[in-house]
């Protein structure tokens, strides 16, 4: 890995991020314990210029809430998030404003993230009224021009005045990706980018982000498929119960995984090609509730090494059960947080 | 194809718009299924797949029109509207809903939502009943000791299992299941899925899996059926589909999919479907085919028989068309 720092745009660090459950008046009177959802418990990453990292999980892992703190949407509990070299994750949320400009977000439904009262046009321009960059009127007017073109919306003048309900749902989603550039951001934080859009249009969004991402943006791709984070990621980082299993180049977390959770998310995703039948390794349950994370490693209550005996033969299963261990380098650059030794 | 049990000949459906106008969502759909199969339709938003169940189902809304015949057992289900359906409904033929799982009643216990068709349509009351519900929550893989408990006590895939337990609540034959798992994580996915194919193969139940997920239906049914504008594409078994695709948006839609490896190319679509509230005199797909030729603007493909149940409403394959082209 490069150690060059001014190509590191975002380091994440420790980070920790729990939300208190209400107690509720009786719960308060009856002075029950305070309950904490663990949503986010010491995740560490960094992520560089021309370089799209992708959060992969299921619902509840705990990408969101990272992708959130990462955008000073929520607050840390703990942890560092370093914007080129600054933390901002004790910024004041009165200074937030310099930071907001150069972190922008695509949600995931590009049909509710437009205001539908809003024409092409005003959307891309008012981002940039906001935070009262751009120019005047006339330059600004040719920067939205330029957004559009570079999201593959040409001619601009075709799409200017167009609301959003005259567009399809990838063309929706470029638009929104168009007012956020018009900001230069240095970091774009992509929430289930295409999961809303029609699979034939799908490619053609991730498309435009490798294409950004090649032009020098970092990009923080919040998914739950791993087929697409294998396609436009260039890194992968497998999240489960609030923590990264492994992370590692793509294509390697995909085709060698090191996590016998990665190991088993592979082998549920079905394949076009009806002559490639995986064996399918289904996890009993769903994931544990992060109110009460399961002692030791928090996989290991579900882990097929675990159920299977393999754990108590090869004799880790007593720190399976107690030890929460964390990411450890398997191969150059592809870390996993597993007590079975590599290669096994 | 083992005995057919539903066939659906030449459907068509018609929206009336409320501003004025009418919109063909199915322009002649002719397909069937056997007994015990598990069939897949596939296609993306708007193209007419999920009304061709509902038209199956007899369920449409009041401002729909219909056209053709829809064939259980050889009984025409449509012929005689709501009076012929209903018998049928939740009895013979049943349904999964998208979203069933956030539709389930907040306020009544599971046990009793899957009572209450069996008390409806007089296949079991009371004691009886109960039991039966039971039963069939075991079977979708769910104790017994949770009849009483409320949809809030489950988790999503969970919920799910109960909405196919309340439609396999009157033992029908075909199980219709629209998009049964697009909400669900990828591991319950699998659960689900399995739990379809388990239930296919051990009470001989056909399942017809609505979906855009091509991969999915790969994965879990013996046919499918590709739908694009109203209009079937291409109608085969599966590897057919995937390894000798005759329509080209068949081709095109498999390259957008991403495989699981990284390897593979993946090439959008580029243009979008076409409105269906206005007359296409030819195919609904020629916009956006990286094949059409001359008559594909101007003249209607009919579903061209290829072999062993293969077929694909594709100029390319009319050798009087292609000929010096």
């Amino acid at each position: 890995m490069s150690t060059d720092s001014d190509a590191l745009v975002l380091e994440v660090h420790d980070l920790v991020v729990r939300y208190p459950i209400p107690r509720g008046l009786t719960g308060t009177l009856a002075r029950r314990p305070r309950q904490q959802v663990h949503a986010v418990e010491g995740v560490s990453f960094t992520l560089r210029r021309g370089e799209i990292l992708a959060l992969v999980g299921e619902s509840g892992c705990g990408k969101t809430t990272t992708a959130q703190a990462v955008l000073r949407l929520v607050d840390a509990d703990a942890g560092s998030i370093s914007l080129q070299g600054q933390d901002i994750s004790r910024t004041p949320r009165g200074r937030l404003r310099g930071v907001r400009r150069r972190v922008q977000i695509i949600y995931q439904d590009p049909y509710e993230s437009l205001d539908p009262r809003f024409t092409v046009r005003r959307a891309v321009e008012e981002p940039m009224k906001i935070h009262k960059i751009g120019g005047d009127e006339p330059e600004r007017r040719e920067r939205v021009a330029a957004a559009l073109a570079r999201v593959g919306l040409e001619p601009p003048d075709l799409f200017l005045d167009r609301y959003p309900h005259e567009l399809s749902g990838g063309q929706r989603q470029r638009v929104a990706v168009a007012a956020s550039l018009v900001l230069e951001p240095e970091l774009l934080v992509a929430d289930e980018p295409v999961s809303m859009l029609d699979v034939s249009v799908r490619a053609g969004v991730l498309e435009l982000f490798d294409a950004l991402r090649r032009s020098g943006l970092a990009i923080l791709m919040i998914t739950h498929d791993l087929s697409t984070a294998a396609h436009y990621a260039n890194r992968i980082a497998v999240m489960y119960l609030g923590r990264i299993v492994e992370e590692g180049p793509a294509k390697e977390v995909v085709n060698d995984p090191q996590h016998p959770y990665t190991k088993a998310l592979m082998s549920v995703i079905p394949d076009a090609d009806p002559r490639k039948h995986r064996t399918a390794q289904i996890l009993t349950g769903e994931t544990p509730n992060p109110v009460s994370v399961p002692p030791g490693c928090r996989f290991h209550p579900r882990c097929p090494v675990v159920a299977s005996g393999h754990a108590r033969a090869t004799g880790i299963e007593e720190r399976c059960r107690g030890e929460d261990l964390g990411l450890t380098e398997r191969l150059p650059g592809h870390s996993a947080a597993c007590h079975l030794a590599a290669g096994t | 194809m083992s005995e057919r049990i539903l066939s659906v000949e030449d459907l068509h459906v018609w929206f009336d718009l409320p501003r004025g106008g009418v919109l063909h969502a199915v322009q002649g759909v002719s397909l069937s299924v056997g007994r015990g199969e598990r069939f897949g339709l596939v296609g993306e938003s708007g193209c007419g797949k999920s009304t061709t169940i509902l038209a199956v189902m007899g369920l449409l809304p009041p401002n729909a029109t219909v056209s053709g015949r829809v064939l259980l057992e050889g009984e025409d289900v449509l012929a005689e509207g709501e009076h012929s359906a209903r018998p049928h409904r939740w009895v013979d033929i049943s349904m999964v809903f998208q979203g069933a799982m956030n539709a389930l009643n907040p306020v009544q216990t599971i046990g009793a939502q899957i009572v209450e068709p069996m008390e409806l349509h007089g296949y079991a009351t009371g004691v009886g009943a109960r039991e039966r519900a039971g039963t069939l929550l075991e079977l979708v893989g769910i104790g017994r000791d949770r009849l009483d408990r409320f949809p809030h006590e489950f988790s999503g895939g969970m919920r799910q299992r109960a909405a196919i337990a309340m439609a396999l609540a009157c033992e029908p034959k075909v199980l219709l299941a629209d998009e049964p798992t697009t909400a669900l994580d990828v591991m319950v996915q699998a659960q689900i899925l399995g739990l379809l194919e388990r239930l296919s193969k051990e009470l001989g139940l056909t399942v017809i899996l609505v979906t855009h997920d091509l991969p999915l239906v790969a994965q879990v049914c013996h046919r499918a059926a590709v739908m694009y504008g109203g209009i079937l594409a291409e109608t085969g078994p599966m590897d057919a589909l995937y390894h000798d695709p005759r329509h080209p948006y068949t081709r095109m839609l498999f390259s957008a999919v991403p495989d699981p490896t990284g390897e593979s190319d993946v090439v959008s679509i580029p243009g979008a479907p076409p409105r269906l509230d206005r007359p296409i005199p030819g195919c609904p797909f020629e916009p956006r085919c990286d094949r059409a030729f001359e008559p594909c603007a101007s003249l209607r493909p009919n579903p061209i028989s290829l072999m062993d149940g293969h077929e694909a409403s594709c100029h390319l394959n009319d050798p009087a068309l292609t000929e010096g082209s």
